[in-house]
């Protein structure tokens, strides 16, 4: 699969209360933690004004701090179909890949990309390009295991016949 | 090769003789929990998948905690929701809004006991640690997945070794030992890894002590902290212990990805500044930053030892009228035995309200929300733009003794500053 998309930029340590404030967990529905995505972040306006397709790129450890899966979900729901980082904290990387948000980790793709790019992820081959310079990335290789239940749709699909097994 | 103490628990319940750092394994869980904000998510995975069942309703602990007593109509319809799954399933370990904060509850209940393997839907499920278990935060899917199956897969992770050696300045506590761990390696400076902490200075801490220390490992990035059982953990345990425990320890020859040693006697009680709890100074170059609230609680620093330290300074004495003093026992338990001592009353007669049993201000919830601009000293553990508030308001982490001076002189300090002194200072011009 090939996304291509405009460049939300962000710095390092991007933790899920800028990605998703606790005021906002009081509920589980999707659509209304999406409204408040990135909303304690440097770009607060980014739930109003990114358009559907827009990626996410940021710095290193993105997604520090709570376990709350609110978080890939509320990024999932507002339309971003992949989060590109340095490097992401370890329960939002588990929690992303359970839920079927695509994160990819390139630290010089990111460190090459401007706010505002257009690039192109592949995920399939893991290729990242910046179609405003045309220069290309390899992204760090996930383990086989967590790339299937991604290309699941997430963990429950992966596990469902493991559960059905079990009775 | 030898193991680590986490490879070891890791090992055991993945039913292998050795495993070691990297290998990919699917572990049997002794206990799965989940809280009023990760538990609904949860159930909702369970629910869209058709499971109507439990691993073993003994095995799984739900606590009512971050929005209770509920704050609002949408925090009530997300704990009925818990509430009525805990009743349908007969969920051994449900507790209700002021029984506490799950990371209190489960090891001062005995709930979780040295060698047990707990994975639970909030990031400082790694407080267990403290007691020598593998414990480590999760989403919620990974829980529900825990929960219908009793099992969850894991990367053993590789292991750093933090020795402090020496013995700690008076004021010094476990809080300020993993602050100055943070601020070494950064936030993400333990990202994947177990953190395991010894040495004579960590000997010389008390188990609640050494669960602030392993609550905290998160903030480095940490999978899981963890301080193998001695003499006082046993001693801790046996008072309370639900079921047998086992005792383990890293072999001699245990391979360490890392080990920092570090002398405990020249760390002073230490702050961490906004925005990242990594951001530490020493609380004598933080005395010029004036608050306008300071809250003692949380699952970090809210156990009896804490409050009896924050008493210590604030008896007889007045919290400093420009700010509000906010003391939450992190449970039930906490409170009841705090009133005992009589330390309830000290905290209000020195003008602190004291709350129910909740996660509260710490997360920005309720009970003590920041607005634009203003300042709180809190012994909680995160300190993130709005974690405890408005985008633009500030928290600075220090342990119980700071936070409780700092409510008296109305700016951030030292507590040799308060102890003995009567005059109070005026910080506002």
């Amino acid at each position: 699969m090939v996304i291509r998309g405009k460049v939300w930029k962000f710095g390092d340590n991007v933790d899920t209360d800028q990605i998703i404030p606790a005021r906002y967990l009081n509920t589980s529905d999707p659509y209304e933690l999406a409204q408040h995505v990135m909303e304690d972040s440097e770009h607060p306006d980014f739930a109003k004004e990114h358009k559907e397709g827009d990626i996410i790129v940021a710095g290193r450890n993105f997604g520090s701090g709570s376990s709350r899966e609110h978080a890939p979900i509320a990024i999932k729901y507002a339309g971003v179909p992949v989060v590109v980082a340095k490097s992401f904290a370890r329960i939002f990387f588990r929690n992303a890949i359970n839920i079927g948000l695509p994160i990819v980790e390139a630290p010089q793709a990111v460190d090459e990309t401007q706010h505002g790019d257009e690039i192109e992820v592949d995920l399939d081959r893991g290729i990242i390009k910046n179609l405003r310079t045309g220069k290309e990335y390899e992204a760090t290789k996930f383990p086989e295991t967590l790339m299937a239940i991604l290309k699941a749709g997430g963990l429950m699909e992966y596990a469902k016949e493991k559960l059905k097994a079990n009775g | 090769m030898g193991m680590t103490i986490t490879e070891k628990i890791i090992a055991d319940h993945a039913g292998k003789k050795e495993v070691h750092a990297g290998e990919l394994v699917t572990v049997k869980v002794d206990l799965v929990m989940a809280n009023d904000v990760t538990a609904p998510l949860a159930l909702k995975v369970l629910e869209k998948y058709g499971i109507d069942r439990v691993f073993d309703p003994d095995k799984i602990a739900l606590v009512l905690s971050h929005f209770v007593p509920a704050k609002d109509i949408k925090s009530a319809e997300q704990a009925k929701i818990v509430r009525d799954f805990a009743k349908r399933h007969n969920i051994k370990w449900f507790f209700q809004e002021g029984e506490g904060i799950e990371h209190t509850i489960l090891p001062e209940k005995g709930i979780v006991v040295p060698g047990d393997l707990v994975v639970g839907a909030d990031s400082h499920t790694c407080t267990y640690g403290g007691i020598g278990a593998f414990s480590t935060g999760m989403g919620s899917t990974d829980i529900a997945y825990a929960m219908a199956t009793g099992e969850t897969w894991l990367k053993v992770p590789a292991t750093m070794k933090f020795i402090f050696y020496g013995k700690l300045q008076t004021w010094v506590s476990g809080k300020d030992l993993i602050l100055h761990t943070i601020g070494q390696i950064g936030v993400d400076g333990a990202l994947y890894k177990a953190m395991e902490f010894d040495g004579e200075a960590i000997r010389s801490l008390s188990v609640e002590q050494r669960l602030t220390i392993a609550n905290m490992a998160i903030e480095a990035g940490g999978k899981s902290g963890i301080i193998s059982p001695d003499e006082k953990t046993i001693e801790y345990v046996s008072q309370r212990a639900q079921k047998p425990w086992k005792v383990y320890q890293s072999d001699p020859d245990a391979e360490y990805e890392v080990v920092y040693e570090w002398d405990a006697s020249k760390i002073e009680p230490l702050v961490a500044w906004p925005y990242l709890p990594s951001n530490v100074h020493p609380v004598s170059e933080s005395t010029h930053i004036t608050i306008d609230q300071a809250f003692i609680g949380s699952c970090t620093n809210g156990r009896i030892e804490d409050l009896r330290v924050a008493a210590r300074i604030l008896k007889g004495r007045k919290v400093h009228p420009y700010v509000r003093c906010i003391v939450i026992p992190a449970s039930k338990q906490v409170y009841m035995q705090a009133l005992k001592e009589g330390l309830i009353d000290i905290f209000l007669e020195a003008g602190c309200s004291v709350s129910v049993s909740t996660c509260g201000p710490c997360l920005g919830g309720h009970m003590g929300i920041l607005a634009e601009g203003e300042r709180c000293i809190s012994t909680s553990n995160r300190n993130f733009p709005g974690r405890m508030g408005h985008p633009k308001s500030e928290a600075y982490l220090a342990n119980p003794a700071v936070v409780a001076a700092s409510a008296v002189l109305g700016r951030i300090a030292h507590p040799e500053e308060v102890v003995g002194k009567e005059v109070l200072e005026e910080v506002f011009a």
